[in-house]
């Protein structure tokens, strides 16, 4: 049984639609190796019937058999379940704030090492290349961006957004405390605007599976910001785990403004570093 | 789920604009409600202070909710600007997905949500509103059981959300927004733990 509801018993649709989905996790898992069975149920629920109807289907069990036959529809669900909204600088004052108190203890370290995990399309990533850049740090810092889906690591690769977003982009930039011109940083073309190449050079974008893989290196910062939230209570603490042993005594976790170290067990093991912005040091 | 999943959540929705009905709504709920009240009031994605001014309004702790934080009677939770707010077991979940109805937060997806995790024991309160986001979540709500109020158009400062929900939600109560509050108190005792005959 999961803990998707405890009203079941006096509501069977409630109870099949939580077996259903169960055996559709199951089956992702044993034909594709994707482990969604400890994501967020309540938010999965809701992804997995809105693919149940772009596919024209009317059950959760008719998309069960269509992803264990077609492997294209699982590329659809897999990228369904990727995609995270994200854009360049987005909570300008994460940014601001990373400026201002994690920049000034990542100068003295001689080699920076900064794990973004769940990066998705690299919105984020090259948002902080352009500050460690802006800050003087980005020659000595190497970036690990790593995600579940290498069609989306793909596409973080070629750094180029779409035109249209290069306005908000721009705002986000100078509300984060950005003083440079945002355009100075891409140019545009038929495919869009390509970020400078200079950018790419000392980032790796890399598959990794959060909720299957370990650890790969030590870092000073971790930054998962707005990943975790698609985790279940328990996926989350394995994560939390994984990224205790990633990090470097008193380096640096950030996570989404809306996340907290509240509910995990590692929440004595760092000092809040900003409370509001949700970056915290591990002192332990 | 855990045992804070026993208590009634009463759900609000409303949009820009709302601040005054809400702040009728608190004031008018006795402070001694068993429920957990969660407010989606459309809202930009930048920082605002929402909370300090609702907190003027009731004696209730008032605050954005985060992710995964237990769902609490006697709290005010508001769904942060930018994310929709849901509710998984008992408590809350947040995701970045695609707006519903141009809006997120979305009424819509949190009366969805929580009427999967609370079943009969949510109560679905509309009010004033641009557009008709929580339409289909107070209909949802109905279909498992649980209360549905929605603010009198004629007494609202802009109808559309209270129109559209009423078309789509049969059986939910009209009232005013003075009353709102006392309708909403009627129907939280009718489904508090002490009263509901169930384990």
């Amino acid at each position: 049984m999961t803990a998707a509801d405890t009203a079941g018993a006096d509501r069977p649709d409630a109870e099949r639609e939580s077996i259903e989905i169960d055996l559709l996790l199951e089956g992702v898992y044993r034909r594709y190796g994707f482990d969604f069975r400890q994501y967020a149920r309540a938010s999965l629920r809701r992804r997995l019937y809105r693919r149940v109807a772009l596919e024209g289907l009317q059950t959760v069990s008719g998309l069960q058999e269509r992803l264990l036959h077609d492997p294209a529809c699982m590329e659809r669900l897999l990228l369904d379940l990727s995609i995270n909204v994200t854009a360049m600088f987005r909570d300008p004052t994460f940014f601001r704030v990373f400026r201002t108190k994690v920049v000034p203890l990542l100068r003295t370290y001689p080699f920076i090492r900064i794990w973004s995990a769940g990066c998705s399309s690299g919105e984020e990533t090259y948002s902080l290349a352009i500050v460690l850049s802006e800050e003087g740090l980005y020659d000595r810092s190497r970036i690990y961006a790593t995600d579940i889906n290498e069609a989306v690591l793909h596409q973080a690769r070629q750094a180029v957004f779409p035109l249209e977003k290069m306005q908000e982009y721009t705002e986000n930039y100078l509300a984060s405390g950005g003083t440079r011109s945002f355009s100075e940083y891409y140019t545009t073309g038929y495919e869009g605007a390509r970020f400078d190449r200079r950018l790419s050079d000392n980032i790796v974008f890399a598959r990794h599976n959060l909720a299957t893989d370990g650890s790969f290196n030590e870092f000073q910062v971790v930054i998962c910001r707005n990943v975790m939230i698609y985790f279940d209570t328990p996926l989350q603490s394995r994560v939390h785990g994984l990224f205790y042993e990633s990090l470097q005594r008193l380096g640096v976790l950030a996570l989404g403004p809306k996340e907290s170290l509240a509910f995990t067990p590692h929440v004595n093991d760092y000092q809040v570093l900003d409370l509001q912005e949700k970056l915290y040091r591990k002192v332990s | 789920m855990t045992s804070d999943g026993d208590h009634p959540v009463v759900a609000i929705g409303c949009s820009w604009g709302g601040l005054q009905a809400l702040s009728v709504v608190l004031e008018g709920l006795p402070r001694d409600l068993a429920a957990a009240v969660v407010i989606v009031q459309h809202r930009a994605h930048a920082p605002s202070s929402l909370a300090s001014l609702l907190a003027d309004h009731t004696p209730w702790p008032v605050c954005e909710a985060e992710d995964k934080e237990p769902i609490s009677p006697g709290h005010v939770y508001l769904a942060p600007p930018g994310y929709h707010l849901l509710a998984d077991g008992g408590r809350f979940a947040l995701s970045t997905e695609a707006p519903v109805s141009h809006s997120r937060p979305s009424v819509d997806v949190l009366f969805e949500s929580l009427a999967q995790s609370f079943g009969r024991r949510v109560i679905g309160v509309i009010l004033t509103g641009a557009n008709a986001d929580g339409a289909a979540g107070l209909a949802e709500i109905i279909r498992h059981g649980g209360g549905a109020v929605v603010q009198s158009p004629t007494s609202a400062e802009k109808r559309a959300m209270p129109d559209a929900a009423i078309a789509s939600a049969a059986g939910a109560e009209v009232a005013s927004i003075t009353e709102v509050a006392s309708v909403v108190a009627r129907l939280v005792a009718r489904v508090a733990p002490e009263n509901s005959g169930t384990a």
